[in-house]
């Protein structure tokens, strides 16, 4: 997967934990906690659904790679490069 | 073998069974009755369709909210707030003799009431108000510190103190008389900081959304399969045996049956276990009306009444209570379809005693459902304009009906009065959830559910 590719990832699955959120404006460089006040049990969401749609397992200590779009996608590359979408 | 084996198909269990179906696992729930639902269930009678339990989901907040707890279980479990079709209330009160307080979803129509009704009392409702503002429900804070005693700190008229602890203790103290101050806060922001809802169709539309979607995740739901046992070897559970004597294994086992009745299914009697089990149960009469309440006076959503100046919430030693309930009707919230015309209901729900309507012979208690149908009715008309003339029928559930429906011991609506919040018990594999973790009402039973199974069952540091 690339860069393009995780992002539209990412996209769905937080349309997946918030089906309510418009995300069409979602800013990459600001926090998700910022932009749809997401709590720690959403994050552990994000934990799970990446773990359940692509097998990664992403110890607790990562969890701040996941604070923002830009800062997930740049995360996950090198995890999910290798991955065809 | 199961990964998760439920105990329970009420509210709590099935929003665990969804958290871990969807994650994958193998889970069944094993519910004792035909039907799920547990307190909050429904049924036809006569032609028409009831609720049990739900008279109004609180912790209501409009579409597009994004904290608390009602968004929280919405994301959780993957729903839209369409899914639930929340009406917001029309309007309730809290009705004491010569003085009553309205509220409705609005804080504000609140401090109003407050400050015409009791104007030296404003400013010390306010510094109250910032301070359950400011409660972080998830801190589990001040459950060692009493309400009466923070509330008579802080006003000085105790007739206010009666009143506010009135409709927070109706909803949801299984202590008698009072309760964790921190509970009260949970409760207090759930029903006055949020607010009061409820689908047009009542709670079996909240109920047939999680089972769907349980089952569509690939989750079990097996009914009329009754746990008798709760197997265990060296500290560790095992698995369970059903009534027919059926046994299922599983890795894990979560249970909404009670903490004392879960306690016993593992083979400890009640006398061994350190917290009793709940003692206050409830009654309900339900009138069918020939014309929709408002049209006789009858408009707000909820009366929560009491016929004296202090306010007491303890098991009576009557069959009823007959000087507090509380008076809802389903028809008096804001709708977006019209409700068809015609016919309303009214409920009068209030504390019964459990052990004296369990003890009578089936006359006996025929008679006694009729005796006290009417005189709990004419209990509430003095706090809601009189109804009986248009009534065109009855029903009337008792705390016998709750027994049968959910098996918590004594008939019991909160559980236990000592709650266990972390769900843990003597098995390192074997956790609780629903009320006696502290987590009450519909939503706080989902919310326990969710977060029991997140918490022990799903565990994403491995697979
Ligand atoms: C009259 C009344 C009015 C209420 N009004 C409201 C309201 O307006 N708003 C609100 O939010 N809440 C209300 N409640 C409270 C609400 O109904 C409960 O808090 C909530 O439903 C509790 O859900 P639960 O899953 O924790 O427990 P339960 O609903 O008790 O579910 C437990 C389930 O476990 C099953 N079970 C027990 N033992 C076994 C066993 N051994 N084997 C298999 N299955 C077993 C039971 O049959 C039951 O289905 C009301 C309750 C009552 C009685």
């Amino acid at each position: 997967m690339n860069a393009a590719e995780i992002r539209t990832e990412i996209l769905d699955i937080l349309e997946n934990i918030a089906p309510d959120e418009d995300l069409t404006d979602l800013k990459d460089e600001v926090a998700f906690r910022e932009q749809l006040e997401l709590d720690s049990m959403d994050f552990l969401d994000i934990v799970m659904e990446l773990r359940k749609r692509h097998r990664v397992q992403i110890p607790e200590e990562d969890y701040e790679q996941l604070a923002s779009m830009g800062s997930t996608v740049k995360y996950l590359e090198p995890i999910l490069g290798a991955e065809s979408a | 073998m199961y990964d998760t084996l439920i105990i329970g198909a009420g509210m709590s269990g099935l929003a665990a069974g969804i958290r871990l179906a969807y994650y994958d696992q193998r889970v069944c729930i094993l519910e004792q009755h035909y039907s799920i639902g547990g307190l909050n269930s429904f049924y036809h009678l006569r032609g028409r369709d009831y609720d049990v339990g739900l008279h109004a989901v609180t912790n209501y907040v409009s579409p597009g909210t994004r904290r608390g707890p009602l968004a929280r279980l919405l994301k959780q479990l993957r729903f839209r707030w369409d899914d639930f079709a929340l009406a917001p209330q029309v309007g309730s009160r809290i009705a004491f003799p010569d003085v009553q307080l309205d509220f409705n979803n609005d804080i504000d129509l609140l401090r109003s009431e407050v400050a015409v009704n009791f104007p030296e009392e404003r400013d010390n409702f306010e510094r109250f108000l910032a301070r359950l503002i400011g409660y972080d429900e998830l801190d589990h804070q001040d459950f060692d510190v009493s309400t009466r005693q923070v509330l008579a700190d802080v006003f000085t008229d105790p007739l206010l103190m009666e009143m506010l602890l009135c409709p927070v203790m109706m909803y949801g103290s299984a202590r008698e008389n009072d309760l964790e101050f921190g509970l009260f806060c949970i409760l207090f922001r759930s029903i006055f900081l949020e607010g009061l809802g409820r689908p047009l169709a009542g709670v079996r539309l909240i109920l047939r959304h999680l089972v769907r979607r349980f089952r569509s995740l690939g989750g079990e739901l097996r009914l009329r399969s009754g746990v008798k046992q709760i197997c265990a070897d060296d500290g560790h559970a095992v698995g369970v045996v059903l009534d027919n004597g059926e046994e299922v294994s599983g890795r894990q086992i979560l249970s909404s049956a009670g903490r004392v009745e879960t306690m016993r299914l593992c083979g400890k009697p009640p006398t061994s276990v350190s917290a009793p089990a709940g003692k206050l149960s409830l009654v309900e009469t339900v009138s069918t009306l020939n014309t929709p309440p408002d049209q006789i006076g009858c408009d707000r959503t909820m009366v929560f009444y009491n016929d004296s100046k202090q306010f007491s919430w303890a098991c009576p030693s009557t069959l009823c209570d007959e000087h507090r309930g509380v008076i809802c009707s389903p028809n008096n919230f804001r709708y977006d379809r019209a409700v068809p015309e015609g016919e309303g209901v009214i409920r009068v729900s209030t504390l019964a005693n459990y052990d004296r309507w369990q003890g009578m012979s089936d006359e006996e208690y025929g008679l006694e459902k009729i005796r006290w149908y009417d005189r709990l009715v004419e209990s509430a008309v003095r706090f809601v304009p009189d109804f009986r003339s248009q009534v065109i029928d009855t029903d009337m559930f008792t705390p016998k009906t709750i027994r049968r429906f959910t098996c918590h011991e004594n008939g019991a609506v909160y559980g236990a009065p000592d709650k266990q919040p972390d769900g843990c018990t003597h098995l390192s594999n074997l956790f609780l959830c629903g009320a006696d973790t502290g987590l009450v009402g519909i939503v706080g039973a989902i919310n326990s559910g969710i977060t029991m199974a997140n918490r022990y069952c799903l565990n994403p540091g491995q697979k």
